[in-house]
């Protein structure tokens, strides 16, 4: 079968999508030892790191914002049911048999339905519940400024914000998984280094 | 006479390691002492003497400073006597009791040595009289000391102490000290509030004799080689009144911060006075407008409502240096993370890492129901530890001494309650002499450091009061003299007013110091670990969530759930991928 090659990740994004990448592997380090989970750096240098970090993503953030709105790249993230049976059934069987993979993406539509549906629960839930937490816990010495030490307590806002922490690392080890489902191991890898993606 | 001969006996062997007890003087400071004073007092008729006693200099010194023993009668430094008004307790020297000499009644000539007087030896000391206030006793430059057991005065004559010691001390050459008086000094807060609890750094911790010429390692305000700050730098007296007390703590002071003079030679009418004084930088226009407020604050007496031996009275309540954004970036600098804490710690829980660290230790346990016991000829002894230092003495009981003590820290208010001998108290638990308020959610609160004292100490086993001892001024009755309980207790209460009933147990107590003095340079202060960590120094406070101490262990385990069956869910997935590809290959 003949191998075609898209051009499927522009240069920003894939600069978007590995720095990301970075920070939130730094962050989940970091963040889990100001957790108390172990000691790397000891718990000043990780808090300091943390902070550091988390503004760093605030600045990479603002550029992807800025950049999916003005190409409409935004638009990948729409959820649609179409496929999703086929691709629920490629992933527990088919995957097994060598079936042909159901989905083909183009340049409009480069994400499969269950990558649409995951990044979108990252983009909407996971993210937003560490953001909110994040900059609450960002911001604690401004809360009585601000008037929400009556309504907030320092013990939730980390609990949410560790729970959002735990999701994020487990959608972290099912993605770089599902990184070698493509017609070869490292198909998908390359494809975010170089920008081409190859497909049957 | 009799008296003062049962006076000077009783003083053999007593345990009082003052500077007091020295046989020489220390030097008087050289004759103008830098005060940029307008009068030199040396060059006074009136103070060329002689003076046949203190109460001779002090109607001297009142004929210039009319007002000068009024002042001083108003406070507690003379009263030894303050009503909390909050709970309407009546609190000072004169009531409370502690776990260390207990209390001063039936022991005044021994105790009040201390007061700012002449002559409190029993309870018909005359309060109104002007000519008993002590001046020299906190004016001095040198070579006076009052004498445990004169009752205030000084030695007059000649004497040999402690007696049959064949160490003397000199007579105190009174017009001398009272022609190179000064202001107040390290020393002579000191000489009192050093031997606290009877002896060199007793009872505080974190007030010894290690402070009267620091370095800045021990502490960075009044280390010689640091601010060189005496007591009054920070305790900033007006008439005579002085700031800043343990009876009546500020333990929060969010406020920023309020301009006084600097010693080290700058004018202190300037706000580089203050703010030039450390490392540390206070934003500009607040500092300003803040000083700027003091001025009304400090210059007239009457308005001073804030207490300004606060560390925020200087430093102000957000001390570190803010980082990038000032604050719009949130807690992204250490300053401004420290700041963050501001509202939860107080200063000293930081920056003072350790007390009892000038090399003087300090009384951490004492154990009042072994003293008494003598050696196998009825005679009694004293225990050394390696070093040298008394553990054990038949007048006093076990000690246990400690020297770099890493503090206990409490939630405090500023709100102290104390048990008073007229309290009924519950023997079967440890007795708390003194109860420091406050919790997480009081506004007024912050994590403080303590020295958390223990003690055994006698109660009445039928009223089910803490008792007061008979202790320190020689006779058939006392302690330190006799040896027997049963005397010393019927004294001890009869002198206090208090009921006894005879039968005397002990109970174990506990009392809280706040540790506010020994500030270490700021390299020192304790690292974020030290509390940020599963076994931290604030293990046992309550009501805050500290992160890395702290967590969900139900989110935790669900969370680590989630991430491993994640990991083994792809796991088994790319080996079945493995398997089937060998296979269909």
């Amino acid at each position: 079968m003949a191998v075609e090659r898209i051009y499927v990740f522009k240069r920003f994004e894939r600069f978007w999508h590995w720095a990301q990448a970075t920070l939130i592997i730094l962050m989940l380090i970091t963040g889990f030892e100001v957790h108390g989970a172990y000691n790397l750096l000891g718990f000043e240098q990780a808090a300091n790191y943390h902070s550091i970090l988390a503004w760093a993503l605030v600045g990479l953030w603002v550029f992807a914002i800025f950049w999916h709105f003005t190409t409409g790249e935004w638009k990948q993230y729409i959820p649609t049911t179409e496929k999703i049976v086929a691709m629920v059934r490629f992933y527990s069987t088919g995957i097994f048999k060598g079936a042909p993979h159901p989905f083909r993406p183009t340049v409009l539509r480069k994400h499969n339905p269950l990558q649409r549906l995951a990044y979108l629960g990252v983009l909407l839930l996971i993210g937003p519940l560490l953001w909110l937490t994040g900059w609450l816990y960002l911001f604690y010495g401004s809360w009585q400024a601000w008037g929400l030490s009556d309504y907030l307590s320092l013990e939730w806002v980390a609990f949410f914000h560790t729970a959002g922490a735990f999701m994020m690392l487990a959608f972290l080890i099912g993605h770089v998984y599902l990184t070698t489902t493509g017609h070869t191991p490292t198909a998908h890898i390359r494809a975010m280094i170089t920008g081409w993606e190859e497909v049957d | 006479m009799r008296l003062k001969c049962l006076i000077l006996s009783g003083l053999a062997g007593m345990l009082f390691a003052a500077g007091q007890a020295a046989t020489a003087w220390p030097d008087i400071q050289t004759a103008t002492v830098a005060t940029n004073s307008t009068a030199d007092h040396t060059r006074f008729k009136a103070l060329q003497g002689p003076f046949a006693s203190g109460e001779a200099v002090t109607q001297t010194c009142l004929e210039c400073h009319t007002e000068a023993a009024k002042q001083v009668m108003a406070t507690r430094h003379w009263t030894w006597d303050y009503v909390n008004p909050v709970t309407g307790q009546h609190l000072g020297k004169k009531t409370m009791l502690n776990s260390f000499c207990i209390a001063d009644r039936s022991n005044e000539a021994f105790c009040n040595a201390c007061h700012v007087g002449y002559g409190w030896k029993d309870d018909q000391f005359d309060f109104s009289s002007e000519k008993n206030v002590d001046c020299l006793v906190c004016h001095n430059t040198g070579q006076y000391a009052k004498i445990p057991g004169l009752a205030g005065h000084p030695a007059y004559q000649r004497m040999e102490y402690p007696p049959h010691s064949g160490k003397f001390i000199e007579a105190v050459d009174l017009p001398k000290v009272a022609r190179h008086i000064g202001k107040t000094s390290r020393a002579t807060c000191g000489a009192c509030h050093f031997y606290g609890g009877g002896g060199d750094g007793v009872k505080h911790g974190d007030l010894d004799s290690s402070l009267k010429n620091p370095d800045r390692q021990l502490d960075v305000h009044m280390g010689e080689d640091g601010g060189n700050f005496t007591c009054a730098t920070c305790h900033q007296t007006e008439g005579h009144r002085i700031a800043g007390s343990r009876v009546a703590p500020t333990a929060a002071d969010p406020h920023g911060a309020i301009l006084r003079g600097e010693k080290a030679g700058h004018d202190p009418a300037t706000c580089a006075a203050c703010h030039k004084a450390g490392s540390y930088r206070i934003a500009g226009s607040r500092a300003a407008s803040t000083a700027a407020d003091s001025h009304d604050t400090l210059l007239s007496g009457e308005k001073i409502s804030r207490n300004p031996a606060t560390c925020q009275a200087c430093h102000g309540d957000q001390p570190h240096q803010p980082g990038l954004g000032a604050g719009l970036m949130g807690t992204l600098a250490l300053g401004d993370r420290l700041n963050a804490h501001t509202r939860t710690l107080a200063c000293q829980t930081c920056h003072i890492p350790a007390f009892a660290r000038g090399g003087v230790p300090t009384k951490m346990v004492w154990d009042w129901s072994t003293a008494g016991t003598l050696d196998a000829n009825g005679k009694p002894f004293q225990k050394k530890d390696e070093r040298g230092r008394v553990i054990f003495d038949s007048k006093k009981g076990d000690f246990r001494l400690g020297e770099n003590v890493e503090p206990d820290y409490v939630w405090f208010n500023g709100k102290v309650d104390y048990t008073l001998k007229s309290d009924r108290i519950d023997p079967s638990h440890t007795v708390q002499i003194n109860t420091f308020h406050g919790d997480a959610g009081d506004p007024d609160a912050r994590i403080w450091p303590v020295k958390r004292f223990r003690g055994k100490q006698p109660y009445d086993l039928e009223y089910l009061t803490l008792l007061v001892p008979h202790t320190a001024t020689p006779d058939d009755t006392a302690l330190w003299f006799n040896f027997d309980w049963d005397k010393a207790l019927a004294a001890g209460t009869a002198a206090a007013g208090q009921p006894y009933s005879g039968k005397y147990g002990f109970v174990e107590t506990e009392m809280l110091w706040p540790i506010t003095h020994m500030v270490a340079p700021g390299e020192q202060a304790l690292g974020c670990a030290e509390c940020h960590s599963r076994s931290g120094r604030l293990n046992d406070i309550q009501g805050v969530y500290l992160p890395s101490r702290d967590n969900n262990k139900w989110l935790d385990v669900a969370g680590w759930t989630l991430a491993l069956l994640t990991l083994i869910g792809v796991l088994i997935h790319g080996g079945i991928r493995i398997l089937t590809r060998k296979k269909g290959g």
